[in-house]
């Protein structure tokens, strides 16, 4: 029998009411303000605007007061939100080679073009937890280097190209319509462009602990970063009231163009293949790992053995969004209580028949 | 790219007329819409609140103001494809990027309904996606002067009639092999100065009179 | 002559209609008071938020990938004298773009280009490229500049 029951409503209601209250905390201390979060706790917005796959500050700011600190919490309002919204079209790609570079390294060539820009980097930190960030000390403005002329700063896998010894940047058969996850349910085996789109939007410590298994012999794929750089990229849109293309303004990316030494296979001569990473705000965890999953997600294109987790892109794609993961492992905790007792008749049931059988069993022993 | 200027001493009339209110008028239409598909036959009364340039109509105009958007490819027949006021003003208000052939449409607007071509030229989606198929929007200039069509099917209380006119060709026999396709098969709206009718792919018609 | 006008039209105007999005609508405000421009006009469309879908390059140069969304506004308006205006600009800053719009429309009436040009377009290019020339000082002053200590062959 089935009985469908309702209640809960002041329950709820009042939960709601304490979650506002615990969220707001104490009220001797003075609510946190949105600037604040985009300009203090740039990094934790960068990483809701990735993976909530909305680039917006003040918007992913609300997001973590909101979700009071939890990432995945305000990557999900994030990604509600954007569903309310129309869509006026595609931008023109993005040109990571014209990039205003806040930072930008190779670890493959000491001296490329551009030179090695450390930027607002932790590399080089020393982990010490440091105190006087807790008074609100002044903090000195940084050096500058007014000499510095704008030099370009070609992409290492050009420098490369140049001796044939690595993987063009990766094309698409022509007439190839570039996917959308947002718009196509995905379908397996997805093109590379649908699985960057995945991957860009997946969970930073799934995709982190996916890279880390390949390097640790997991789908070995001998790789170097060939370059990451950061900065701000011109987003310009074709729009059908103008004849050309309108400049938005610039959004903030990390790109990391990883290679990956390449034994060769039937399908391809030996050489550097190269895995692609390009993300939201300034991420290079996120945009190495992501580089390091799809250089491994293209073991068949590239002829290699499907031998770690790594490699399945089943495995990888369908598990990479945290909204999807969160929405189904936190769904657990909801009223199950008629399929539960479905489960308890049937578990019964069974243990009824497992009794009657042994007995059964132990009664035919008794009479041999 | 060198180009001409055209865009800075860009006339305003290819741009004015949209929706006064768009997320009302837009809802108002696609009511409309939604119960003339789920009964078939019956005339809908809107009031289309756009100017478009010649020779798209007010109500068709609306129609597609209210259904088109950025992820739905619109195919236009000769009638308005000559037209590039037309075409401009589709753009600005819908952002609905022009679909290359009649297959890749997701709608279809008909300014000749006379001159149109089979409707197995469009998408008549697949077995498994059947509303990936084009809908059309049919110009015509009235629904109640035309030859009676006698309608049956889902959302009909027995029988309907309605009297659109002008109709495709060979319209009674291209919608019987329309409904052949089932699934499959395209939908049409009729866009006319006294309202919206449609005719989905359930439904059959039993007779031409008239 | 002014830089507007000695390129060909649609660079210009595309050219002041990025000075446009990447001000501030504080900015905005305050040049135009200071130009003494009308900002009387009918909105056509919007002031309205919605998405754009933003592209990379697989390998950076190769075939186009979806990488995320981003909130862009956009407005059309059209001035007293007829003159239609268009503005896009990234985030959901409404009255920011409805001023660029105006500014654009402003733009294309030949007889307050120049005024637009000067007052609008010059000083937001100048404050512009000054951040631009910061910020990457700031990043020039952390390039490494490499020595040799010991030469291994010595």
């Amino acid at each position: 029998m089935y009985v469908a029951v309702k209640g809960g409503e002041a329950a709820i209601r009042n939960a709601h009411r304490l979650l506002a209250d615990r969220r707001r905390g104490d009220r001797s201390v003075p609510a946190l303000r949105l600037d604040q979060i985009v300009e203090q706790l740039g990094l934790g917005v960068d990483r809701v605007m990735s993976e909530g796959s909305l680039y917006d500050r003040e918007l992913a700011a609300l997001a973590i007061v909101q979700a009071r600190g939890d990432l995945i919490e305000a990557i999900f309002l994030v990604r509600a939100y954007r569903t309310t919204l129309p869509r006026f079209g595609y931008t023109r790609p993005i040109d990571t080679a014209a990039m205003l570079a806040e930072r930008r390294v190779s670890a493959t060539y000491k001296d490329l073009p551009g030179g090695q820009v450390l930027g607002p980097t932790f590399d080089y930190t020393h982990r010490l937890l440091d105190p006087e960030l807790a008074t609100g000390a002044e903090v000195a403005q940084p050096d500058r280097r007014e000499d510095a002329d704008a030099e370009p700063m070609p992409r290492v896998s050009d420098i490369l190209g140049h001796e044939g010894l690595i993987e063009a940047d990766g094309p698409l058969p022509a007439g190839h319509v570039t996917g959308d996850i947002t718009r196509e349910p995905m379908e397996f085996p997805m093109d590379r462009d649908t699985r960057l789109q995945a991957l860009s939007r997946g969970d930073e410590g799934f995709l982190l602990a996916l890279a880390y298994s390949t390097q640790r012999g997991y789908a070995r794929s001998h790789p170097f970063v060939g370059e990451v750089r950061i900065g701000e990229v011109e987003l310009e849109l074709d729009v059908p009231e103008l004849d050309f293309p309108v400049t938005l303004g610039r959004i903030r990316v990390t790109e990391c163009q990883m290679v990956n030494q390449f034994k060769g296979s039937a399908k391809a001569p030996p050489q550097f293949t190269r895995g692609y990473g390009l993300v939201f705000g300034q991420s290079e965890r996120k945009a190495m790992a992501m580089s390091l999953c799809d250089r491994a997600l293209r073991a068949s294109e590239l002829g290699e053995d499907i031998t770690a987790a790594a490699q399945d892109e089943e495995f990888v794609i369908s598990h990479s969004d945290n909204v999807q993961a969160t929405g189904f492992v936190e769904h657990l905790k909801l009223p199950h209580y008629v399929d539960f007792q479905a489960e308890l008749d049937l578990v019964r049931r069974m243990r009824a028949e497992h009794e009657a059988k042994s007995a059964d069993e132990t009664h035919r022993e008794a009479a041999e | 790219m060198p180009r001409t200027d055209s865009s800075a001493v860009q006339t305003a009339d290819h741009i004015t007329g949209g929706f006064a209110k768009p997320v009302f008028d837009a809802q108002a239409i696609f009511r409309a819409v939604m119960d003339a598909m789920a009964r078939p036959g019956t005339i809908q009364p809107t009031k289309a609140e756009t100017q478009p340039p010649r020779p798209l109509s007010p109500v068709a105009a609306a129609i597609t103001l209210a259904l088109c958007d950025n992820d739905t490819p619109l195919w236009l027949d000769p009638a308005l494809r000559q037209s590039a006021a037309v075409a401009s003003w589709l753009g600005f208000h819908t952002g609905a990027p022009s679909a290359d052939t009649p297959a890749d449409a997701h709608f279809a607007l008909v300014a000749d309904p006379a001159g149109l071509i089979a409707f197995e030229n469009f998408a008549q989606g697949t077995q498994e996606y059947p509303d990936r198929s084009t809908t059309l929007i049919l110009q015509v200039t009235s629904l109640s002067s035309g030859a009676q069509l006698v309608l049956e099917g889902p959302g009909i209380d027995g029988r309907a009639a309605f009297a659109p006119t002008p109709l495709p060709r060979h319209f009674v026999e291209q919608w019987k092999q329309n409904r052949a396709r089932f699934p499959r098969g395209v939908d049409l709206i009729f866009a006319a100065p006294e309202g919206i009718a449609c005719l989905p792919r359930t439904t059959r018609i039993r007779a031409m009179e008239g | 002559m002014r830089r507007g006008q000695e390129r060909e039209p649609n660079a210009a105007r595309k050219a002041a209609m990025a000075a446009f999005a990447q001000a501030s609508r504080d900015q905005l405000r305050e040049l135009i008071q200071a130009a003494g421009l009308s900002t009387e006009a009918k909105p056509l469309r919007g002031p309205e938020t919605g998405l754009v879908t933003v592209r990379g390059r697989i390998g950076g140069g190769g075939a186009s990938f979806n990488t995320g969304e981003a909130t862009v506004t956009r407005a059309t308006v059209q001035l007293p004298s007829g003159q239609v205006g268009h503005a896009y600009a990234l985030g959901r800053d409404k009255e920011k773009v409805r001023l660029a719009a105006i500014l654009d429309a402003t733009w294309c009436a030949e007889e307050t280009r120049a005024t637009v040009e000067d007052k609008i377009v010059a000083p937001l290019q100048r404050l512009q490229a000054e951040a631009d020339a910061r910020r990457r000082a700031e990043a020039a002053a952390t390039k490494v500049d490499f020595f040799t200590m010991v030469r291994g062959e010595d």
